[in-house]
C-alpha cells in the first residue's frame, strides 16, 4: 500500500554519511570498494552505512539519468499545474497519492504559490499526454483546474547539463 | 656588435618542468597529472561578480596596493580562517598579480646583495630564481623523506650563518604535499628568533590541508612581526587564470614592496579584484566541496600506491603525491619519460624543485577520478614491467 508518512522521521547525516551521500548522489555506479577508499573507511563499514541508509529510506532509489533526446526513442515530458481543494483530515496527501499512482507521472510535488501540485509527466505523444490530463487528471473530483506546459528542450537536469562534455584546457605540465 | 644580455640572468637555469612541458604538450592524447593548478574552474558566483563589475564600467586602475573593500576582506579572512589579525588593512596588505608576484618583490624588497636566503627544497620553482635575481645569496636545505619532507629546527639551526637574513616556509608543499604542524612550526620559531631572521611564508595552499586546519607561522607569538605571508586565490577559489594573490606583514616591509609593485605593475587587474572580494565573502561551502574532492583522491592514490607496493609518505596538503621511484634504477627523468612514452601519462620529476627531488615523481591529484583511475593502471602496469626487467 503506497502511504506517506505524515511525520517523517528526520536521519542524522553529517560527516562520513554525508561525504557518503553526496559521492553516491552523483555516481551511483561507484565500486564499493573505491568507495570505501574514497571516504578513507574499510569496506564493510562503507557497506553498513549504504544498507542503513537504505533501510532509513534515506537511499530511495538508484536511478540513471538518461538523455532520451539523444535516441530514436521519442518521448515528450511536460510540466502540469494543478489545482485542488485539499480534504478535510488528509491535506493534500490524499489526492496527491491519486495521481502519483499513476506510471506514466514522474514526479507530484506540493508547490508553494499560484497553485498546489506540480504533477511531472512523461508520456509517448502530445496525444498521450492531453489524454492524460482531459481524461484522467481533470476528472479527479477535487481537481480544480490543470495548466499544462511541454518541455522543448532539456538544458540541464539533476545537476548535469546535458549534451555537454568539460574539456580539460589546462596546459599539460605547469609548476 | 655588444652582447644585449644581462649575465645574471643568463646564468639563470630555465625552469626544470618547461624542458618536460615541451615534450609532453606534443602528445595530445597523454593523460596529464603533471598541472598544478586546480581542475575545477572558479564557482560561478565568483565569475558572475568579475562580469558584473566589466558591465558596470569598473576597467580602471585601482589604488597600487589594491582596492581598498578587498584588503580590508583579505584580513577579515585571514582572522577567520586562521586567527591572524592584521589592524591596518590599508598599511599590512599589499594585493599582487598572483603569490609568484609577492615572491618576487618580498625578495627584492628584503634582502642585501650577499645576503642568504634560505630556501627548503624540493619546493615551487620561483624561489630560487627569484632569490638570485634580487641579488641575494639562495641556501638550499634539502628536506627529507623520513622527516615526511618537514622543515626540521636542526636542519634550520645547521644552514643559518651570520649572512643569513630570511627563511622561506613553502608550506603546506609544491611538490611534496608536505605540511607542518603546529609543533614543526613551534620547534623552527625559536630558532627563527634566537637567529633574528625574517620568514616568507608562502601559504598559497593553506586551505587544502586535509588532517585539520592549516596553521600559519604567523598565529605564533613573536612571529607576525618578521613574517611576509603570501596568500592568493588561485588555489583555494580555483582562480588561477585571475592572477591574483597578497602578501601581508609588518608595514614597513609592505610600504617597500609597494613601491616596487608600483613601479612595476601599477595595480593587479580590475576585474580579477571585484570577483575576489565575492570569493573572500562568500566561497566557504565551495572551498569545502573543492577541498572534500582532493581529499577522496588523494585517498585514492594513496591506495594505489600502496597496492601496486610503491612506497609514499602520506601527504597531508596541496594536491600532490611524491611517490619514491628509487627502487626502479631510473633518475626521476628517466621514470617519467619512459613512462610518459609508453604509457602516455604524463608526470613530473621530482628534480624540477630541486636537486633533493631525485628519486621521486611529483603526481597531482587536481585531476578527474576517472583520469587517476586510468592513470593508476597504466602505472602499476609500467612498473610491472618494470619490475620483470622489461
Amino acid at each position: 500500500m503506497f502511504h506517506i508518512d505524515k511525520q517523517r522521521e528526520v536521519v542524522e547525516v553529517s560527516g562520513m554519511r554525508e561525504e557518503l551521500l553526496k559521492v553516491i548522489e552523483k555516481n551511483s555506479r561507484i565500486d564499493l570498494g573505491e568507495l570505501a577508499v574514497l571516504l578513507g573507511v574499510e569496506e564493510a563499514e562503507a557497506a553498513n552505512e549504504l544498507a542503513a541508509l537504505e533501510a532509513e529510506g534515506v537511499i530511495c532509489a538508484y536511478h540513471t539519468l538518461v538523455d532520451w533526446e539523444k535516441t530514436s526513442n521519442e518521448k515528450v515530458t511536460a510540466l502540469i499545474e494543478v489545482r485542488v481543494t485539499p480534504q478535510r483530515g488528509q491535506g493534500f496527501d490524499s489526492i496527491a497519492e491519486r495521481i502519483y499512482r499513476y506510471p506514466e507521472v514522474k514526479s507530484v510535488y506540493l508547490i508553494s504559490g499560484g497553485y498546489d501540485l506540480m504533477v511531472i509527466l512523461e508520456g509517448k505523444s502530445l496525444r498521450d499526454v492531453s489524454s492524460f490530463v482531459s481524461d484522467k487528471l481533470s476528472t479527479l473530483e477535487s481537481v480544480l483546474s490543470t495548466a499544462t506546459h511541454f518541455i522543448l528542450k532539456k538544458y540541464k537536469d539533476y545537476g548535469t547539463v546535458l549534451g555537454w562534455k568539460k574539456e580539460d584546457e589546462r596546459e599539460m605540465i605547469t609548476p | 656588435m655588444r652582447n644585449p644580455l644581462a649575465d645574471k640572468i643568463v646564468e639563470i637555469k630555465p625552469s626544470g618542468i618547461r624542458k618536460f612541458f615541451d615534450i609532453a604538450s606534443e602528445m595530445k592524447d597523454a593523460i596529464s597529472l603533471g598541472v598544478g593548478e586546480p581542475d575545477f574552474d572558479t564557482p560561478w558566483h565568483i565569475r558572475d561578480e568579475g562580469i558584473y563589475s566589466l558591465e558596470k564600467g569598473r576597467t580602471h586602475y585601482t589604488s597600487n596596493a589594491g582596492l581598498n573593500e578587498l584588503r580590508v576582506e583579505i584580513c577579515r579572512y585571514l582572522e577567520r580562517k586562521q586567527g591572524i589579525r592584521y589592524e591596518d588593512p590599508l598599511k599590512e596588505v599589499l594585493v599582487t598579480v598572483g603569490g609568484s608576484e609577492a615572491i618576487d618583490i618580498g625578495f627584492r624588497a628584503m634582502v642585501n646583495p650577499g645576503d642568504e636566503v634560505l630556501i627548503p627544497q624540493p619546493s615551487f620553482v620561483s624561489y630560487e630564481p627569484c632569490a638570485v635575481m634580487a641579488g641575494a645569496k639562495p641556501v638550499i636545505i634539502s628536506l627529507k623523506a623520513e622527516n615526511e619532507f618537514r622543515l626540521t629546527a636542526r636542519e634550520l639551526e645547521e644552514a643559518i650563518t651570520e649572512k643569513t637574513k630570511l627563511l622561506v616556509l613553502p608550506f603546506p608543499n609544491n611538490p611534496t604535499g608536505a605540511i607542518m604542524e603546529r609543533k614543526d612550526l613551534e620547534e623552527i620559531a625559536e630558532v627563527i628568533l634566537k637567529h633574528d631572521i625574517y620568514v616568507m611564508s608562502d601559504e598559497i595552499y593553506a586551505e587544502l590541508t586535509y588532517n585539520g586546519k592549516h596553521v600559519s607561522i604567523a598565529q605564533l607569538p613573536g612571529m607576525k612581526e618578521r613574517t611576509i605571508l603570501i596568500n592568493g586565490f588561485s588555489k583555494a577559489f580555483a582562480m588561477t587564470g585571475w592572477r591574483l594573490g597578497y602578501a601581508c606583514g609588518p608595514a614597513a616591509i609592505i610600504e617597500q614592496m609597494v613601491k616596487i609593485h608600483q613601479f612595476a605593475i601599477m595595480c593587479a587587474p580590475t576585474t580579477s579584484q571585484y570577483a575576489a572580494i565575492e570569493a573572500l565573502k562568500n566561497s566557504d561551502e565551495d572551498v569545502a566541496e573543492m577541498c572534500t574532492a582532493y581529499n577522496q583522491r588523494r585517498r585514492f592514490l594513496l591506495h594505489a600506491f600502496r597496492e601496486m607496493g610503491l612506497e609514499c609518505f602520506e601527504p597531508y596538503g596541496a594536491f600532490y603525491m611524491f611517490p619514491c621511484i628509487k627502487e626502479f634504477g631510473m633518475t626521476s627523468e628517466e621514470f617519467a619519460m619512459r613512462f610518459l612514452k609508453e604509457e602516455k601519462v604524463a608526470v613530473v620529476p621530482g628534480t624540477a624543485f630541486g636537486d633533493c627531488g631525485e628519486g621521486y615523481l611529483r603526481i597531482s591529484y587536481a585531476s578527474s577520478l576517472e583520469n587517476l583511475r586510468e592513470s593508476m593502471v597504466r602505472l602499476s602496469r609500467f612498473i610491472g614491467r618494470l619490475r620483470e626487467g622489461r
